[in-house]
């Protein structure tokens, strides 16, 4: 264990906690906000016609997701008395999705994996697909009716399937 | 309800790329701004309750001094009559 500095307590947790669950999220923001991230998001996809194949290495692919991380970090850190007993990562997911729903328009487009969707498309896609979260609590923390979480997930995964039997 | 299990299965793998690399210092530099935010909320909470006070305890001195519950003297004489 690392030793004990002057800033044990709240401080050793919640670097405990991103130490763990940073890459996850910054993968869950990447997606949202579509960039490129990795770059080899398109050499998944089978290099589609038309796509832009900018395979830059490993780096810095990605400010906003980056921003939108450590905005939604800096939140959980202040409220991390309250949301330590809760499940940290569900609340810090919770403010990244909001931060991205409040900015979605400066992300359009993009090199990213689900830059053909929606905002509320890609957030329905990650949350109920990637991520796992049931749809009655997606649907609450997006503020949406149940019915309508669910056709939205169903379109997103329809809008991502041509690709997938082209490649 | 297999079919659509299927669906999401292979969009979940299409999902599952690589992780982009975590940057280096993101815990410090997230409690750090996690820090000027409690800062700030206390300082904004503190506002909040001195102008709360600086309201109530103007408020009291306005009406000792008016005492608004009180009548004010009568300025109208009631009509003289039977004389």
């Amino acid at each position: 264990m690392s030793p004990v500095d002057r800033r044990s307590g709240p401080w050793a947790e919640f670097e405990a906690f991103v130490a763990g669950a940073a890459g996850r999220l910054l993968h869950v923001a990447v997606l949202l906000t579509a960039e490129p991230g990795t770059g080899a998001g398109d050499a998944v996809g089978g290099g589609v016609g038309g796509g832009t194949g900018s395979g830059s290495g490993a780096g810095s692919g990605c400010p906003g997701a980056r921003r939108l991380l450590a905005g939604a970090l800096a939140r959980t850190y202040a409220d991390w008395r309250r949301v330590r007993g809760d499940d940290p990562y569900d609340h810090t997911r919770r403010e990244l999705c909001a931060a991205y729903a409040r900015t979605a328009r400066r992300y359009r487009g993009g090199p990213g994996v689900l830059a053909r969707l929606a905002p509320q498309e890609r957030l329905a896609l990650v949350l109920c697909v990637h991520e796992g979260v049931p749809e009655e609590v997606a649907a609450a923390q997006l503020g949406l009716p149940v019915d309508r979480m669910r056709a939205l997930t169903a379109r997103a995964v329809a809008a991502m399937r041509p690709e997938r039997e082209a490649a | 309800m297999s079919f659509p299990d299927r669906k999401e299965e292979q969009v979940r793998r299409l999902l599952a790329g690589p992780r982009p690399p975590v940057p280096a210092g993101l815990a410090v530099a997230a409690a750090a701004r996690g820090d000027r935010l409690v800062r700030r909320r206390r300082v904004l909470r503190r506002i909040g309750w001195a102008l709360l006070f600086a309201a109530a305890a103007a408020f009291a001195v306005w009406a000792s001094l008016a005492r608004p519950w009180e009548l004010p003297p009568s300025e109208v004489s009631p009509p003289l009559q039977g004389w």
